[in-house]
């Protein structure tokens, strides 16, 4: 498995990576501190830079310090002769510095050993963080502007539970690529095998026929891992090809469409109007502040989509985001809990798309939405396909195919969609016959909107509960609503204002095929051998 | 898809009232199992604290402006409370379960139904939680915890004995019949 090879960049697995993951304590970039906190340090040093700036020039043009105003410190430390003693000071204050950094970088260690990864940092407060390998749900290679300037970058290893990821900050970008294929090999083997003696021994054998998977999510999931253990069949030798990729055009044309511009732009308007017709200025207050959210928003999803990618990589769908802070996020298809397809109002002329998900993952929380959930910021019809072909294997299939068409569709009859009866267009006015829903053997579709057109997958395997409800008004009306309970995440599947016995039946066989398709995902578990599971066991 | 009733030490012949209102929803016709008829009490009690902190919060903008308008608000609040605590015994009564082979059942609710349905294979947890109230009773309430933050699911007003061994059934069942996320 080592072995530089040839290639542009990501294929080959460097020896030091290897070495990383041998089981000894290493340690971490040394420009951790420096990336981690030193960066008061750095705003520090430029505040007194510029702060100084005048002196500096001044000591370089030659001019002298008469000019300086009375009081400055500096004069007065010249003046009293006491350069020595403010040198020593600052000297003191930068070797402490350097020591601190120092003593914090030595102490801050890691190990990869076959069954966990372990992380234990801190000079006075120890800390000492380990995940499980095998409970390992994903792991993101993320590079912050600052760390890219010196090739530094952060992997974050997502373990189920809530807040259990193990975080690895920094390593040299090229090692953590690497690091990460060597940890997500482990991962497999202790997976599939699940104690470390056998995971080597299979890791020994894996040269032999790998067996053929089923086509369900688990069976392409386990199969990816053997594949991903056969040295000579690595599909890493190949970089993974992207399969949608961002136009600067199309990108910026979305952004303008997009409902949030248009948003943006009513409140705009709306602003200047009321402050010059009405000449009340208090509304200002109100609106400056929504302007700058919704604005800083647009901006970001610009940013963040002008170097997008997504590829189909062995051990999941990698999606890359970012344009100065990149960020690639590697998704097992089974922690995409349901996926939904929508149409903001004025994309409908040029027939994009965008698609979202909910993932199924507590890592990320804590930096405040940036979790990938917009999995295809904008797409045509046949991108969107081919995403869903990804995020979603055994579901998107040629069969279902058209049934996915008339979700994005207007309604027709003999669509396959089971809608709204007619009486529910006192509630809802348009969508009434788009409102409906189609079931699959592994998926519930879910198509809702006439002017804002949405489309919900849920794959059945994935499906927590499902839950069926009717107020006084519904059961006038003779309706009823049906929710299918997933992670959280932006998507709610949920369908209003069915027909009550159509909703009824919804309910018996969305709870039958949840049931079944779990349990076909659990006997292709048990026929692999292999339990990758979710939060199986927190 | 009827089964036997996994719990079979307690077959307590409760109230057989019907649980389905006229024209109310039935999606899947049965016996189920009620809860216990003291749960009544905690409900009761519940919903007339409830009633009485939100009458009185309510009540304070009249009490600041002295406007009689103002009065309407707590007037129309305490009507409210006053009618949710009439129809306490039929919400308590609406309140069912039932064990089939792969998922719980639970529904609630009459005027406002509410059917869940939880496959065993997803529970990620189950609680027992017990209030002071419950605790005078000698009741329990079981919770169950999915991994969707929207399907849990509790069972309120079983009786000690009986919510331990639901809770220690289910979790079986959990087992038997693991699923991943």
């Amino acid at each position: 498995m080592s072995g530089p090879v040839p290639g542009s960049r990501g294929p080959e697995i460097p020896p030091a990576a290897i070495d990383l993951a041998d089981g000894e304590w290493h340690r971490l970039h040394p420009a951790t501190p420096l990336l981690r906190g030193g960066f008061a340090f750095v705003a520090i040093a430029g505040f007194v830079l510029a702060n100084l700036r005048e002196r500096i020039l001044g000591l370089f043009l030659g001019a002298g310090p008469g000019d300086a105003p009375p009081g400055d410190p500096i004069d007065l430390i010249v003046r009293r002769g006491l350069i020595p003693a403010a040198l020593l000071v600052v000297l003191v204050v930068l070797i402490v510095i350097i020591v601190a950094f120092w003593l914090s970088w030595r102490v801050r260690s890691f190990r990869i050993t076959e069954e966990v990864v372990e992380v234990r940092s801190g000079i006075l407060f120890r800390t000492n963080r380990r995940g499980r390998l095998d409970r390992i749900q994903g792991i993101n290679v993320s590079r912050p502007l600052f760390a890219r300037l010196f090739g530094a970058a952060r992997l974050d290893i997502d373990v189920a539970g809530h807040d259990a990821n193990v975080q690895l900050a920094y390593l040299s970008g090229r090692n953590a690529d690497a690091l990460r294929q060597v940890i997500l090999q482990l991962a497999s083997g202790a997976l599939s095998a699940g104690s470390p003696s056998a995971a080597a021994a299979e890791q020994r054998a894996a040269g032999g026929a790998a067996p053929e998977h089923d086509g369900s999510l688990s069976g392409i999931v386990a199969q990816r891992a053997r594949e991903f253990m056969a040295p000579e069949r690595d599909p890493r030798l190949a970089p993974p090809a992207a399969v949608v990729q961002m136009h600067p055009g199309r990108l910026l044309g979305s952004t303008l469409l997009h409902d949030r511009t248009v948003v943006f732009v009513l409140l705009v308007i709306a602003a200047v109007v009321l402050a010059s017709a009405a000449h009340a200025f208090f509304v200002l207050f109100g609106i400056v502040p929504l302007l700058l959210g919704v604005g800083s928003q647009i901006v970001r999803r610009f940013s963040r989509s002008l170097r997008y990618s997504i590829a189909a990589t062995p051990d999941g769908v990698r999606v890359g985001y970012g344009l100065l802070s990149t960020s690639n996020e590697t998704l097992p298809p089974g922690r995409i809990h349901s996926v939904e397809i929508r149409q903001p109002l004025l994309w409908r002329p040029a027939d994009w798309w965008e698609v979202r998900i909910n993932l199924a993952s507590h890592s990320d929380r804590q930096e405040g939405g940036r979790r990938t959930t917009t999995i295809l910021p904008v797409g045509t019809r046949a991108e969107v396909f081919r995403v869903l072909a990804l995020v979603l294997p055994g579901v998107v299939e040629e069969a279902s195919r058209p049934l996915l068409e008339a979700g994005l569709a207007p309604a027709r009859s003999g669509d396959g969609y089971t809608g709204s009866p007619r009486r529910a267009a006192v509630l809802r006015w348009f969508s009434w016959h788009r409102n409906g829903f189609a079931l699959e053997q592994d998926a519930v579709l879910l198509r809702r909107g006439a002017i804002w057109r949405q489309l919900v997958v849920v794959p059945a395997a994935r499906m927590q509960s499902v839950a069926l409800h009717q107020g006084p008004l519904l059961r006038l009306l003779r309706l009823a609503d049906v929710h299918v309970h997933t992670v959280p995440g932006p998507i709610r599947a949920t369908l209003d204002d069915l027909d009550a016995v159509v909703a009824a039946g919804f309910f018996r066989d969305v709870a039958a095929s949840g049931v079944a398709a779990a349990r076909r995902e659990s006997a292709a578990h048990l026929v692999k051998g292999a339990r990758w599971q979710g939060m199986g066991r927190p | 898809m009827s089964s036997v009733d996994p719990v079979t030490q307690h077959p307590e012949p409760r109230a057989a009232l019907p649980l389905t209102p006229r024209g109310g929803l039935d999606p899947v016709p049965g016996e189920w199992r009620r809860v216990s008829s003291r749960y009544l009490w905690v409900d009761l009690v519940g919903s007339i604290i409830s009633g009485l902190v939100l009458t009185a919060a309510s009540s304070v903008p009249f009490l600041l402006a002295r406007l009689p308008g103002l009065l309407a608000i707590p007037v129309v609040v305490l009507v409210i409370a006053v009618v949710v605590a009439a129809f306490t015994p039929r919400r308590v009564r609406a309140i069912g379960y039932r064990l089939r082979d792969d998922d719980l059942l639970v529904r609630r609710g009459i005027m406002f139904q509410r059917f869940v349905a939880v496959p065993y294979g997803r529970m990620q947890l189950v609680d027992i939680n017990r209030g002071p109230l419950d605790r005078a009773l000698g009741l329990a309430e079981v919770k169950l915890v999915t991994a969707a933050a929207a399907s849990s699911v509790t069972v309120p007003g079983l009786p000690m004995a009986e919510a331990e061994e639901f809770r220690d059934r289910l979790v079986e069942l959990a087992e038997t019949r693991r699923a991943g996320l």
